[in-house]
This record gives structure tokens, sequence and C-alpha cells, in this order.
């Protein structure tokens, strides 16, 4: 199968990045004859939040997956060009995915907490990685539920089933258990879109805090979160990057007429 | 606007005619419904009415003879135990295993993985008496060597036999019914597939697993065809050696005893076997009880 030609200009990649964290070149996806992703490349800053944005069937999710390597496990999907984490190639032979996905980490848009105690469910990644001298455990799962600005809520009851959290509990008990095998990197797959407005701004507010310290690539549909959350965007069609640039910039002059079109609400 | 007392008389004929209806339906499920339910207690009184005054201790602990009132179904009882624990221990490691193998690992659509659901869903058609002929062929024959014939190990990997694609249907049905961000919150851990499946996705599932397996076990417990096929004994007046040598052993079953009292012409034995069946219907009853509360427990387990 002949690799379609690059369609549309190439991505612009802000100039004032700083270090890049991923550096993504002509990354195409194909499931079966559907190209998903065409010739996308960008980098993404490290230490900052990068947001995602388009319509549905965009992309920007196969894009994330491809961060790490969530998208292997899909049936008949081809992925060609390169995606580089500080200048290593993920999908390269010497890298496995399990070790890729212990420098980045994922949150999902449905919170999935296992069925098991609070703590278990924090303590799972570092148990898979090998952590098994419990004061050790003990520690990772009080500084992730710190970080994840959810310790205070359920300090109390740790050995508790995690299904009885609240919906924005369970989600930020997610974010602790991505946290707790250390990534560099934090995906977020519209981690808000099944939160109700408070839960969702405190997730806001903790990705705020986590950009210090993590640098976090978030998927959204919600343009007004994109813009309060994220340092830079990115905007998505029909499998290509329309256009990448600071956020304020972006939504503020944007450069492209689909960029305009698509924030302004004329469509999407 | 009409008020419902308007609405009420001008549609009384229709409004009758459907509540009819309504009511025909009703009966006739509950017909339906009470068909099954009558039959069975018919089927449980007689059989009480015929054999209750024959069990006692003696009847349990006895084991069988030509004089009706001396016999008991000992050895038959403790033959379908062992079968019951041997055919699990055959049936569910490799039946859960089929099933892991195929929700879990072999997800992608191999001429492979082909074969084997078509060959499942043939096997779980299949009549209980080729099970027997194939028992009867290669455990009991080929086989005798390590199995020593007709003994109560050739009884079991047949009867695993008959109740693995069962085992196999109910633990594919419970791995497909654990979430699949499950899975992908796993995975995006850094977890392993093994890591996957033995820490998140089996412990989702092993009640639904478990609750399959015990009642296709049940099912073995009631089976004859087979056993009798390949040659299971109908009078056993010794219990197996509990060891190695006594999977070697030769056994009889309950519903083999109660097939061997209720075809000799004495009506006192036609008790026994009535006596019998009550023995067995009550294992087949716990069974499903047992199954009952694993479920409720690890359902409770896994919401508080």
């Amino acid at each position: 199968m002949n690799s379609t030609p690059s369609a549309g200009a190439p991505a612009a990649t802000p100039h004032d990045v700083g270090i890049a964290a991923f550096a993504i070149r002509d990354l195409t996806v194909r499931y079966g004859n559907t190209v998903a992703l065409d010739h996308v490349s960008a980098d993404l800053p490290e230490r900052r939040v990068t947001a995602l944005i388009g319509p549905s069937g965009c992309g920007k999710s196969t894009f994330l997956r491809c961060l790490n390597r969530m998208n292997d496990h899909i049936r008949g999907v081809r992925i060609t060009g390169s995606v580089r984490l500080y200048g290593e190639d993920i999908y390269g032979p010497e890298v496995s995915p399990i070790l890729l996905r212990r420098r980045v980490g994922m949150v999902f848009q449905k919170s999935n907490p296992f069925p098991k105690t609070i703590f278990e469910n924090v303590a799972f990644g570092p148990r898979m990685h090998g952590v098994s001298d419990p004061v050790r455990l003990r520690e990772i799962v009080e500084h992730s539920l710190h970080q994840a600005a959810l310790w205070d809520e359920v300090a109390d009851r740790l050995d508790t089933s995690a299904l009885a959290l609240s919906g924005g509990q369970q989600q930020r008990l997610c974010i602790a258990r991505a946290l707790a095998v250390e990534p560099e990197v934090l995906l977020m797959d519209e981690p808000a879109s099944a939160l109700d407005p408070i839960a969702t701004a405190k997730i806001e507010e903790l990705i705020h805090e986590l950009k210090e310290r993590y640098t976090v690539v978030i998927v959204t549909h919600n343009m007004q979160q994109a813009a309060r959350v994220s340092d830079y965007t990115a905007y998505f069609f029909l499998g290509r990057l329309i256009e990448f640039d600071a956020t304020d910039r972006l939504f503020t002059t944007p450069s492209r007429q689909e960029t305009e079109d698509y924030i302004t609400g004329r469509f999407g | 606007m009409k008020s419902f007392a308007h609405l009420t008389r001008e549609h009384a004929a229709w409004l009758a005619r459907r509540r009819r209806r309504d009511a025909v339906f009703v009966v006739a499920a509950a017909l339906a419904t009470s068909i099954g339910l009558l039959v069975l207690a018919a089927l449980v009184i007689d059989v009480i009415h015929d054999g209750a005054g024959r069990l006692s201790w003696a009847f349990l602990t006895s084991f069988p003879s030509r004089r009706p009132a001396q016999a008991g179904i000992l050895s038959a009882l403790v033959g379908s135990c062992w079968l019951l624990v041997l055919t699990a221990l055959i049936a569910f490691p490799i039946g859960v295993a089929t099933a892991v193998y195929l929700e879990e690992y072999d997800t992608t659509e191999t001429w492979f993985r082909r074969l084997i659901e078509v060959n499942i869903a043939n096997l779980a058609g299949v009549p209980s008496i080729i099970y027997g002929l194939l028992g009867l062929g290669i455990f009991v024959r080929v086989l005798e060597p390590i199995t020593g014939g007709r003994s109560v190990l050739a009884g079991a990997l047949t009867m695993a036999l008959l109740v693995m694609p069962i085992v196999i249907i109910a633990a594919r049905e419970a791995l497909k019914a654990v979430p699949d961000g499950l899975r992908q919150a796993g995975y995006a851990l850094g977890a392993t597939r093994w890591q996957v499946v033995s820490r998140i996705v089996l412990p989702s599932a092993v009640s639904g697993i478990l609750t399959g397996t015990i009642l296709a076990l049940a099912r073995a417990v009631g089976e004859t065809a087979p056993l009798v096929t390949m040659g299971a004994l109908t009078y056993v007046a010794f219990l197996p050696e509990l060891s190695l040598e006594g999977l070697r052993a030769p056994f009889t079953v309950l519903p083999i005893q109660i097939f061997n009292w209720i075809s000799r012409p004495q009506p006192e034995f036609h008790q026994n076997a009535a006596a019998g069946t009550i023995v067995l219907l009550a294992l087949l009853l716990a069974m499903n009880a047992l199954a009952i509360v694993l479920r409720l427990r690890l359902q409770r387990q896994r919401e508080s």
C-alpha cells in the first residue's frame, strides 16, 4: 500500500516550545483502509499542558494513544512515522510498551478504578513493577494521593472499596494510580467529560498543579476547558493537525481559517 | 379539554378488550410456569413418598446387598463424590485456561481460534453416550496402564470432557463481562498481559466462572449414560483407597446404583431406588445452592 502524500500544510509547531518531551514526525495511523492520522508532526513541550481539540473522529484520541502505544492493542492498526520521547523512538525495537508506560501514564474518559480497595488501586502499578516493601508502598500511595488532591478525603478509609467513591473522586483516584508509577508524562483522554462542574473544576485545578512536575497532554471536547487549563493547543481535523500554537494565540488569533471556524463554533 | 371520566366512557369497550387480553396473557404465562413446577413437585413428592421410609443413616453407610433391607448407597455416594472432585480438578483448570486463551490472548480471528470455537460449540451438543464411547476407547482401553481400566480416574476423565465445553462457555461469558476499561487501565500502568489477566480480569470474573463450573459439575453428577458405556460397575462392596492407587479402583455412582435397583423385580429394591434418588436430588440442590451463595457473596465483596 502506498502511503498517502502529506495532505495540507506541514503542522506548525510553536517556535517557543522550549524543551520538547515528545517529538512526533509524520505520524500516520491506519485502521484497515481508514486513515485516522495523516502525517502529523509536532513537538510537545515539557512540563506544560498541551490540549488536543477537534470534532469527534478527528484523530485526537488516536494521537494521544500513540504516545503510550495503547493503539498496539487494536486489531488491524498500522502506525508509521516516528514518535520520540526525549530523543528515543518509542516504537523502536528495543523499547517495550511496558517500560514506556512507566514513563507515560494515562487517565481515561470513564473512570475505571479496579474493584479493589483504594490502597490497592494506587499500589497496583508499583506492585506490577516490583515494589513489594509495605512501608515503601504506603509512602507511594500516600504521596500519590496527595498529588491527586484526594488524600484528605480518603486518608481514613484506604481499605474500603474504590467503587464506593463518587465519580469525581474515582477519577482523581485514577490520576493518583497513574502517578504512582512515577511517570514523566500524563496523558488524559477527556478526563472530566463525565463529571459535574464542581468535580470538573477540581480536576482542572489539579492539572494546573501537575504541570509543575509532569508533561500533560489532554484531549478535551470542551474548548473553554482547553483555554482554561492548557499552555498549548493543537487543533485536529479529519486526521490532520491543522494548527498547533500557544493556547492564547490559537484562541485569539488563529492563523488558519479552519481553526477559527471551529473555535468560534461555526461547525463541530 | 376532556376529563378522564369522559375519556373512560368514550373508550369503555376498547379498554375492556385490552384488559381482557392482558388478563389472558397473565393466566397463560402463569400456567406455563406452573407446568414446570408441578411436574417437579409431582416427581419429588412421589420419590419422597416411595423412598423416605428407607432413608436412614444405615442406608447412607451400607454397601449394596442382595437383601434389599440391608442394601445401602455408601459406595455409590463416595464414588459420586470422588468423581465430582476429580472431574472438577481436571475440567476447571483446562476449561478456564482455554477460556482465558480465547478471550484474553488470541483475540485475532486466526484459523486456530476458529477451529477451537467450532469444536467447543460442537462438543457442547454431542450426546453424552458418545463421550462414554470415547472414554471406553481412550481412557479405559488405550490408557489402561495409566488409568487402570474401568476406574474412577477413567470415569472422571470422561466426565471432564463432557463438562469442559460448559465450563469453557461459562468462563468465557464471565471474562467477557469484565469491563474493558479495567484491562486498559492495567495496560496503561505498564502491566504485562499475564499481570492484567491474573490480577484484574480473573479476580473480577471468578464468581461467574465458579458458578458456571458448579452448574456444569451438577450435570456431571446426574449423568449415567457415559459411565454405563465405559463400564462402571453396578455392584461395589468396597471404598477406593485415598491414594493414587485408589484412583485406579473400580467405582460406581449414584445414578448407576439407582438404575441398577430400579431394574430389579423386587418392589423393595424400588424403594431403595427412590431413597437413592432423594439423596441424589439433595446433592444436586446443595450444589446449586452453593453456586448461588458463592455468587452472592463474591458480588457483595466486590460492591462493599
